[in-house]
Protein backbone atom coordinates (compact mmCIF):
# COMPACT_ATOMS: atom_id res chain seq x y z
CA UNK A 1 0.00 0.00 0.00
CA UNK A 2 1.39 3.38 -1.03
CA UNK A 3 1.17 6.52 1.00
CA UNK A 4 -2.04 7.06 2.31
CA UNK A 5 -2.25 10.44 1.54
CA UNK A 6 -1.71 9.94 -1.92
CA UNK A 7 -4.57 7.78 -2.00
CA UNK A 8 -6.79 10.13 -0.02
CA UNK A 9 -6.08 12.72 -2.32
CA UNK A 10 -6.94 10.88 -5.56
CA UNK A 11 -9.85 9.68 -4.45
CA UNK A 12 -10.72 13.41 -3.10
CA UNK A 13 -9.92 14.57 -6.29
CA UNK A 14 -12.16 12.08 -8.35
CA UNK A 15 -15.33 12.96 -6.61
CA UNK A 16 -14.62 16.55 -6.58
CA UNK A 17 -13.85 16.23 -10.69
CA UNK A 18 -17.30 14.05 -10.84
CA UNK A 19 -19.28 16.37 -9.32
CA UNK A 20 -17.62 19.27 -11.03
CA UNK A 21 -18.59 17.70 -14.35
CA UNK A 22 -21.84 17.97 -13.88
CA UNK A 23 -22.75 21.41 -12.78
CA UNK A 24 -26.58 21.27 -12.88
CA UNK A 25 -26.42 18.70 -9.96
CA UNK A 26 -24.65 21.00 -8.10
CA UNK A 27 -26.74 24.07 -8.75
CA UNK A 28 -30.23 22.33 -8.31
CA UNK A 29 -30.30 22.29 -4.69
CA UNK A 30 -29.23 26.04 -4.64
CA UNK A 31 -31.70 27.35 -6.87
CA UNK A 32 -33.84 25.42 -5.05
CA UNK A 33 -32.63 27.05 -1.65
CA UNK A 34 -32.89 30.56 -3.12
CA UNK A 35 -36.21 30.06 -5.09
CA UNK A 36 -38.06 28.38 -2.03
CA UNK A 37 -36.77 31.51 0.46
CA UNK A 38 -37.88 33.70 -2.36
CA UNK A 39 -41.31 32.36 -2.22
CA UNK A 40 -41.92 32.96 1.58
CA UNK A 41 -42.05 36.75 1.50
CA UNK A 42 -44.61 36.43 -1.33
CA UNK A 43 -46.84 33.57 0.62
CA UNK A 44 -46.63 35.69 3.61
CA UNK A 45 -46.02 39.31 3.12
CA UNK A 46 -43.81 41.64 3.04
CA UNK A 47 -44.11 42.98 6.70
CA UNK A 48 -40.16 43.35 7.86
CA UNK A 49 -41.13 42.14 11.52
CA UNK A 50 -42.96 38.66 10.27
CA UNK A 51 -40.00 38.16 8.11
CA UNK A 52 -37.21 38.99 10.37
CA UNK A 53 -38.93 36.75 13.32
CA UNK A 54 -39.47 33.41 10.99
CA UNK A 55 -36.12 34.11 8.70
CA UNK A 56 -34.25 31.19 10.97
CA UNK A 57 -35.79 28.44 10.95
CA UNK A 58 -37.45 29.20 7.16
CA UNK A 59 -33.14 29.34 6.34
CA UNK A 60 -33.30 25.96 8.11
CA UNK A 61 -35.63 24.30 7.02
CA UNK A 62 -35.47 24.98 3.37
CA UNK A 63 -31.56 24.37 3.66
CA UNK A 64 -32.08 20.81 5.18
CA UNK A 65 -34.40 20.14 2.08
CA UNK A 66 -31.68 21.18 -0.17
CA UNK A 67 -29.01 19.57 1.24
CA UNK A 68 -31.87 16.14 1.11
CA UNK A 69 -32.58 16.82 -1.97
CA UNK A 70 -28.79 17.16 -2.97
CA UNK A 71 -27.99 13.87 -1.22
CA UNK A 72 -30.65 11.68 -3.17
CA UNK A 73 -28.36 10.53 -5.90
CA UNK A 74 -25.43 10.43 -4.06
CA UNK A 75 -24.44 6.80 -4.35
CA UNK A 76 -27.16 5.78 -7.19
CA UNK A 77 -24.61 6.92 -10.00
CA UNK A 78 -21.70 4.88 -8.84
CA UNK A 79 -24.43 1.85 -8.01
CA UNK A 80 -25.71 1.93 -11.62
CA UNK A 81 -22.17 1.72 -13.72
CA UNK A 82 -20.27 -0.32 -11.33
CA UNK A 83 -17.66 1.73 -9.80
CA UNK A 84 -19.09 1.41 -6.30
CA UNK A 85 -18.85 -2.66 -6.70
CA UNK A 86 -14.73 -1.77 -7.36
CA UNK A 87 -15.28 0.62 -4.14
CA UNK A 88 -16.60 -2.74 -2.16
CA UNK A 89 -13.70 -4.91 -3.58
CA UNK A 90 -11.14 -2.46 -3.12
CA UNK A 91 -8.54 -3.06 0.15
CA UNK A 92 -8.91 0.75 1.16
CA UNK A 93 -11.62 0.59 3.97
CA UNK A 94 -14.69 0.90 2.86
CA UNK A 95 -14.80 3.78 5.86
CA UNK A 96 -12.17 6.29 4.31
CA UNK A 97 -14.24 5.96 0.63
CA UNK A 98 -17.63 6.36 2.07
CA UNK A 99 -16.12 9.48 4.40
CA UNK A 100 -14.18 11.05 1.41
CA UNK A 101 -17.30 11.05 -0.48
CA UNK A 102 -19.90 12.48 1.92
CA UNK A 103 -16.62 15.10 2.57
CA UNK A 104 -16.67 15.89 -1.21
CA UNK A 105 -20.22 16.09 -1.36
CA UNK A 106 -20.43 18.34 1.28
CA UNK A 107 -17.90 20.75 -0.16
CA UNK A 108 -19.74 21.01 -3.14
CA UNK A 109 -23.73 21.13 -1.40
CA UNK A 110 -23.64 22.27 2.39
CA UNK A 111 -20.72 24.50 2.21
CA UNK A 112 -22.35 26.96 -1.01
CA UNK A 113 -25.50 26.46 0.54
CA UNK A 114 -24.18 27.99 3.67
CA UNK A 115 -22.42 30.82 1.70
CA UNK A 116 -25.09 31.98 -0.11
CA UNK A 117 -27.14 31.86 3.33
CA UNK A 118 -26.47 35.90 4.21
CA UNK A 119 -27.72 36.78 0.96
CA UNK A 120 -31.37 35.20 1.37
CA UNK A 121 -31.25 36.29 5.19
CA UNK A 122 -30.97 39.97 4.54
CA UNK A 123 -33.94 39.10 1.91
CA UNK A 124 -35.84 38.05 4.52
CA UNK A 125 -34.91 41.23 6.81
CA UNK A 126 -32.83 39.21 9.27
CA UNK A 127 -31.12 41.60 11.20
CA UNK A 128 -27.27 41.33 10.27
CA UNK A 129 -26.06 40.63 14.11
CA UNK A 130 -27.45 36.91 12.82
CA UNK A 131 -25.46 36.21 10.20
CA UNK A 132 -22.42 34.98 11.90
CA UNK A 133 -24.53 32.20 14.19
CA UNK A 134 -26.16 31.70 10.51
CA UNK A 135 -23.31 30.93 8.72
CA UNK A 136 -22.10 28.93 11.74
CA UNK A 137 -24.72 26.90 12.64
CA UNK A 138 -25.42 25.75 8.45
CA UNK A 139 -21.66 24.86 7.69
CA UNK A 140 -21.76 22.55 11.01
CA UNK A 141 -25.44 21.92 10.82
CA UNK A 142 -25.26 20.70 6.51
CA UNK A 143 -22.19 18.84 7.54
CA UNK A 144 -24.54 16.38 10.02
CA UNK A 145 -26.96 16.45 7.53
CA UNK A 146 -24.87 15.01 4.58
CA UNK A 147 -23.94 12.58 7.02
CA UNK A 148 -27.05 11.27 7.73
CA UNK A 149 -28.64 11.67 4.47
CA UNK A 150 -25.57 9.75 3.05
CA UNK A 151 -26.80 6.89 5.83
CA UNK A 152 -29.99 7.01 4.26
CA UNK A 153 -28.60 7.01 0.36
CA UNK A 154 -26.89 4.08 0.77
CA UNK A 155 -29.80 1.68 2.38
CA UNK A 156 -31.70 2.80 -0.47
CA UNK A 157 -29.37 3.18 -3.77
CA UNK A 158 -30.61 -0.75 -4.16
CA UNK A 159 -34.20 0.48 -4.84
CA UNK A 160 -35.83 1.91 -8.26
CA UNK A 161 -37.43 5.13 -7.01
CA UNK A 162 -35.70 5.50 -2.87
CA UNK A 163 -36.50 9.21 -3.24
CA UNK A 164 -39.63 9.25 -1.20
CA UNK A 165 -38.29 6.87 1.27
CA UNK A 166 -34.79 8.64 1.96
CA UNK A 167 -36.92 11.49 3.02
CA UNK A 168 -39.19 9.27 5.11
CA UNK A 169 -36.18 7.73 6.36
CA UNK A 170 -33.84 10.70 7.42
CA UNK A 171 -35.84 13.58 8.10
CA UNK A 172 -36.98 12.71 11.63
CA UNK A 173 -33.18 12.00 12.10
CA UNK A 174 -32.54 15.65 11.14
CA UNK A 175 -34.39 17.31 13.80
CA UNK A 176 -31.70 17.36 16.41
CA UNK A 177 -29.75 19.28 14.26
CA UNK A 178 -32.49 21.79 12.89
CA UNK A 179 -33.63 22.75 16.51
CA UNK A 180 -29.74 23.27 17.74
CA UNK A 181 -29.14 24.97 14.19
CA UNK A 182 -32.51 27.14 14.48
CA UNK A 183 -32.19 28.19 17.67
CA UNK A 184 -28.43 29.37 17.63
CA UNK A 185 -29.58 31.77 15.07
CA UNK A 186 -32.47 33.04 16.98
CA UNK A 187 -30.66 33.57 19.84
CA UNK A 188 -27.92 35.66 18.32
CA UNK A 189 -30.95 37.19 15.92
CA UNK A 190 -32.33 38.68 19.94
CA UNK A 191 -28.73 39.29 20.89
CA UNK A 192 -28.23 36.74 22.84
CA UNK A 193 -25.06 34.35 23.66
CA UNK A 194 -25.29 31.31 20.65
CA UNK A 195 -22.11 29.53 21.72
CA UNK A 196 -24.34 26.40 23.62
CA UNK A 197 -26.33 25.46 20.69
CA UNK A 198 -23.71 25.87 18.26
CA UNK A 199 -21.36 23.81 20.58
CA UNK A 200 -23.87 21.35 20.94
CA UNK A 201 -24.16 21.40 16.59
CA UNK A 202 -20.34 20.80 16.51
CA UNK A 203 -19.98 17.66 18.98
CA UNK A 204 -22.83 16.77 16.28
CA UNK A 205 -20.46 17.10 13.46
CA UNK A 206 -17.88 15.76 14.81
CA UNK A 207 -19.75 12.66 16.03
CA UNK A 208 -21.01 11.97 12.88
CA UNK A 209 -18.23 12.85 10.65
CA UNK A 210 -16.30 9.83 12.84
CA UNK A 211 -19.29 7.55 13.41
CA UNK A 212 -21.62 7.80 10.19
CA UNK A 213 -18.61 6.04 7.74
CA UNK A 214 -19.07 3.15 9.64
CA UNK A 215 -23.02 2.99 8.83
CA UNK A 216 -22.93 4.04 5.59
CA UNK A 217 -20.24 1.44 4.68
CA UNK A 218 -22.38 -1.35 6.30
CA UNK A 219 -25.73 0.10 4.82
CA UNK A 220 -23.49 -0.36 0.87
CA UNK A 221 -22.79 -3.29 1.87
CA UNK A 222 -26.54 -4.31 3.00
CA UNK A 223 -27.85 -2.75 0.13
CA UNK A 224 -25.25 -4.27 -2.41
CA UNK A 225 -25.72 -7.92 -1.35
CA UNK A 226 -27.94 -9.37 -3.27
CA UNK B 1 1.47 -25.33 -0.16
CA UNK B 2 -2.84 -25.28 -0.19
CA UNK B 3 -4.49 -24.02 -4.07
CA UNK B 4 -4.84 -20.65 -4.58
CA UNK B 5 -8.88 -21.07 -5.03
CA UNK B 6 -10.55 -24.13 -3.38
CA UNK B 7 -14.17 -24.65 -3.65
CA UNK B 8 -15.63 -27.41 -1.58
CA UNK B 9 -19.49 -28.22 -1.58
CA UNK B 10 -20.97 -24.90 -2.60
CA UNK B 11 -24.86 -24.53 -3.06
CA UNK B 12 -26.30 -21.32 -4.05
CA UNK B 13 -29.86 -19.76 -4.68
CA UNK B 14 -31.59 -16.35 -6.01
CA UNK B 15 -35.05 -15.71 -5.82
CA UNK B 16 -35.47 -19.34 -3.93
CA UNK B 17 -33.87 -21.26 -6.88
CA UNK B 18 -31.19 -23.07 -6.81
CA UNK B 19 -28.59 -22.48 -9.32
CA UNK B 20 -25.89 -24.64 -7.89
CA UNK B 21 -25.53 -27.68 -5.49
CA UNK B 22 -22.31 -28.96 -4.19
CA UNK B 23 -20.30 -27.61 -6.39
CA UNK B 24 -16.64 -28.47 -5.94
CA UNK B 25 -13.71 -26.99 -7.80
CA UNK B 26 -9.58 -26.02 -7.15
CA UNK B 27 -8.26 -23.12 -9.02
CA UNK B 28 -4.05 -23.41 -9.15
CA UNK B 29 -1.47 -20.86 -10.36
CA UNK B 30 -1.56 -20.89 -14.43
CA UNK B 31 -5.18 -22.17 -14.64
CA UNK B 32 -7.78 -21.22 -16.75
CA UNK B 33 -11.30 -21.68 -15.99
CA UNK B 34 -14.17 -20.81 -18.17
CA UNK B 35 -17.75 -21.30 -16.43
CA UNK B 36 -19.78 -22.36 -19.17
CA UNK B 37 -23.99 -22.56 -19.35
CA UNK B 38 -26.78 -20.84 -20.44
CA UNK B 39 -28.56 -17.63 -19.65
CA UNK B 40 -29.85 -17.77 -16.10
CA UNK B 41 -27.32 -20.80 -15.27
CA UNK B 42 -25.97 -18.48 -12.40
CA UNK B 43 -22.16 -17.96 -14.09
CA UNK B 44 -22.28 -14.33 -12.62
CA UNK B 45 -23.03 -15.54 -9.72
CA UNK B 46 -20.93 -17.93 -9.20
CA UNK B 47 -18.10 -15.20 -10.16
CA UNK B 48 -19.88 -12.40 -7.85
CA UNK B 49 -19.77 -15.10 -5.14
CA UNK B 50 -15.84 -15.71 -5.99
CA UNK B 51 -15.26 -11.81 -5.51
CA UNK B 52 -17.23 -11.23 -2.41
CA UNK B 53 -19.45 -9.46 -3.66
CA UNK B 54 -22.38 -12.29 -2.75
CA UNK B 55 -22.53 -13.66 0.46
CA UNK B 56 -25.78 -15.80 0.49
CA UNK B 57 -24.17 -19.27 -0.62
CA UNK B 58 -23.40 -22.35 1.81
CA UNK B 59 -20.22 -24.01 1.49
CA UNK B 60 -16.09 -23.81 2.24
CA UNK B 61 -14.54 -21.26 0.18
CA UNK B 62 -10.83 -20.48 0.77
CA UNK B 63 -8.05 -18.55 -0.41
CA UNK B 64 -4.66 -19.98 -0.20
CA UNK B 65 -6.17 -22.46 2.29
CA UNK B 66 -7.43 -18.94 4.13
CA UNK B 67 -11.99 -18.67 4.44
CA UNK B 68 -13.02 -16.22 2.15
CA UNK B 69 -15.57 -15.45 4.94
CA UNK B 70 -12.31 -14.81 7.00
CA UNK B 71 -8.85 -13.74 6.96
CA UNK B 72 -8.98 -14.69 2.80
CA UNK B 73 -11.14 -12.16 1.49
CA UNK B 74 -8.58 -9.14 2.56
CA UNK B 75 -5.93 -10.90 0.85
CA UNK B 76 -7.88 -11.69 -1.97
CA UNK B 77 -8.93 -8.19 -2.46
CA UNK B 78 -5.64 -6.70 -2.78
CA UNK B 79 -4.44 -9.50 -4.77
CA UNK B 80 -7.48 -9.88 -7.46
CA UNK B 81 -9.20 -8.12 -10.54
CA UNK B 82 -12.67 -7.97 -11.08
CA UNK B 83 -14.15 -7.24 -13.92
CA UNK B 84 -17.93 -7.30 -13.94
CA UNK B 85 -20.79 -6.76 -16.75
CA UNK B 86 -20.60 -2.77 -16.19
CA UNK B 87 -17.34 -1.02 -16.99
CA UNK B 88 -16.88 0.41 -14.02
CA UNK B 89 -16.08 3.93 -15.55
CA UNK B 90 -16.80 6.99 -14.49
CA UNK B 91 -18.35 8.74 -18.14
CA UNK B 92 -17.34 11.84 -17.46
CA UNK B 93 -13.62 11.38 -16.56
CA UNK B 94 -10.96 10.92 -18.80
CA UNK B 95 -9.62 6.87 -19.12
CA UNK B 96 -6.10 8.63 -17.40
CA UNK B 97 -8.32 9.70 -14.22
CA UNK B 98 -10.56 6.58 -13.95
CA UNK B 99 -7.75 4.56 -13.97
CA UNK B 100 -5.75 6.78 -11.67
CA UNK B 101 -8.63 6.33 -9.41
CA UNK B 102 -9.02 2.62 -10.15
CA UNK B 103 -5.02 2.24 -9.15
CA UNK B 104 -6.28 3.86 -5.64
CA UNK B 105 -8.61 1.65 -5.21
CA UNK B 106 -6.45 -0.60 -5.22
CA UNK B 107 -4.03 0.94 -2.20
CA UNK B 108 -1.36 1.95 -5.13
CA UNK B 109 -0.68 5.60 -6.50
CA UNK B 110 0.57 4.92 -9.90
CA UNK B 111 2.39 7.59 -11.88
CA UNK B 112 1.18 9.15 -15.09
CA UNK B 113 3.67 6.87 -17.40
CA UNK B 114 2.40 3.61 -15.87
CA UNK B 115 -1.28 4.53 -16.71
CA UNK B 116 -0.13 5.82 -20.38
CA UNK B 117 1.53 2.40 -20.62
CA UNK B 118 -1.23 0.29 -19.31
CA UNK B 119 -3.69 2.66 -21.89
CA UNK B 120 -1.17 1.84 -25.22
CA UNK B 121 -1.32 -1.75 -23.79
CA UNK B 122 -4.81 -2.19 -24.81
CA UNK B 123 -4.54 0.01 -27.46
CA UNK B 124 -5.45 3.27 -26.48
CA UNK B 125 -2.86 5.52 -27.01
CA UNK B 126 -3.81 8.71 -27.58
CA UNK B 127 -6.88 8.80 -26.16
CA UNK B 128 -6.00 9.56 -22.97
CA UNK B 129 -7.73 12.90 -21.77
CA UNK B 130 -10.91 12.01 -24.10
CA UNK B 131 -13.77 11.96 -21.82
CA UNK B 132 -15.11 7.87 -21.37
CA UNK B 133 -18.50 9.41 -22.89
CA UNK B 134 -16.70 10.07 -26.49
CA UNK B 135 -15.62 6.62 -26.43
CA UNK B 136 -17.22 3.80 -28.35
CA UNK B 137 -18.66 0.94 -26.30
CA UNK B 138 -15.66 -1.49 -27.40
CA UNK B 139 -13.20 1.18 -26.56
CA UNK B 140 -14.59 1.74 -23.05
CA UNK B 141 -14.02 -2.14 -22.53
CA UNK B 142 -10.86 -1.57 -23.22
CA UNK B 143 -10.26 1.52 -20.72
CA UNK B 144 -11.62 -1.05 -18.47
CA UNK B 145 -8.76 -3.50 -19.88
CA UNK B 146 -6.00 -1.60 -19.07
CA UNK B 147 -6.50 -2.43 -15.16
CA UNK B 148 -5.45 -5.56 -15.52
CA UNK B 149 -2.48 -4.34 -16.69
CA UNK B 150 -1.80 -1.36 -14.28
CA UNK B 151 -1.93 -3.08 -10.92
CA UNK B 152 -0.83 -6.76 -11.02
CA UNK B 153 -2.81 -9.05 -9.56
CA UNK B 154 -2.21 -12.92 -8.92
CA UNK B 155 -6.18 -13.61 -10.16
CA UNK B 156 -8.47 -12.19 -12.76
CA UNK B 157 -11.93 -12.77 -12.79
CA UNK B 158 -13.64 -11.90 -15.34
CA UNK B 159 -17.60 -11.81 -16.25
CA UNK B 160 -17.99 -11.68 -19.71
CA UNK B 161 -14.35 -10.01 -20.97
CA UNK B 162 -15.42 -10.47 -24.81
CA UNK B 163 -18.59 -8.40 -24.81
CA UNK B 164 -18.68 -4.83 -27.57
CA UNK B 165 -14.50 -6.31 -28.45
CA UNK B 166 -13.83 -6.69 -32.24
CA UNK B 167 -11.96 -9.29 -33.81
CA UNK B 168 -8.53 -8.19 -33.15
CA UNK B 169 -9.29 -7.15 -29.70
CA UNK B 170 -10.71 -10.40 -28.70
CA UNK B 171 -7.68 -12.14 -30.74
CA UNK B 172 -5.61 -9.75 -28.10
CA UNK B 173 -7.46 -10.51 -24.94
CA UNK B 174 -7.23 -14.31 -25.44
CA UNK B 175 -3.69 -13.67 -25.86
CA UNK B 176 -2.84 -12.17 -22.65
CA UNK B 177 -5.10 -13.90 -21.14
CA UNK B 178 -2.90 -17.17 -22.31
CA UNK B 179 0.01 -14.93 -21.20
CA UNK B 180 -1.22 -14.64 -17.80
CA UNK B 181 -1.90 -17.68 -17.24
CA UNK B 182 1.58 -18.90 -18.51
CA UNK B 183 3.25 -16.23 -16.33
CA UNK B 184 1.50 -17.96 -13.10
CA UNK B 185 -1.88 -15.98 -12.89
CA UNK B 186 -5.18 -17.59 -12.51
CA UNK B 187 -7.70 -16.25 -14.26
CA UNK B 188 -11.90 -17.95 -13.95
CA UNK B 189 -13.65 -16.08 -16.80
CA UNK B 190 -17.33 -16.70 -18.36
CA UNK B 191 -18.00 -16.38 -22.18
CA UNK B 192 -19.88 -17.32 -24.51
CA UNK B 193 -17.18 -16.78 -27.21
CA UNK B 194 -16.02 -19.75 -28.01
CA UNK B 195 -11.89 -19.91 -27.03
CA UNK B 196 -8.69 -20.64 -28.85
CA UNK B 197 -6.58 -22.99 -28.03
CA UNK B 198 -4.94 -21.51 -24.33
CA UNK B 199 -2.29 -23.85 -21.94
CA UNK B 200 -4.05 -24.81 -18.91
CA UNK B 201 -7.96 -24.02 -19.97
CA UNK B 202 -10.30 -25.88 -18.27
CA UNK B 203 -14.53 -25.74 -18.41
CA UNK B 204 -16.97 -25.78 -15.28
CA UNK B 205 -20.59 -26.38 -16.69
CA UNK B 206 -23.64 -25.27 -14.87
CA UNK B 207 -26.99 -25.75 -15.23
CA UNK B 208 -26.41 -28.97 -17.11
CA UNK B 209 -29.33 -31.06 -16.01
Amino acid sequence: MSDPRIIWNVLLRRELLVSLRRRSEIANPLFFFLIVCALFPLGLGPSPALLAGMAPGILWIVALLAVLMASDGLFRSDYDDGTLEQVLLSPVPLYVTSLVKVLAHWLLSGLPLTLLSPLLAMMLQMPPQGIPALLASLALGTLVLSFIAAIGAALTVGLKRGGVLLSLLVLPLFVPALIFGSAAVQRAVLGMDSSAPLALLGAMAIMFVLVAPLAIAGALRVSHDQ
Amino acid sequence: MPPLLDIQGLSYARDHRDLARDLSFQLEAGDILRVEGPNGSGKTTLLRILAGLYTNYEGELRYRGESLRGRGRLAMRSESHFLGHQSALKLSLTPLENLNWLAALNGQSVGLDAVENALAKVGLKGYEDVPCRQLSAGQQRRVTLARLFLVSAGLWLLDEPFTALDRQAVAELEGWIGEFAASGGAVVLTTHHALGQLQGLRSLTLGGS
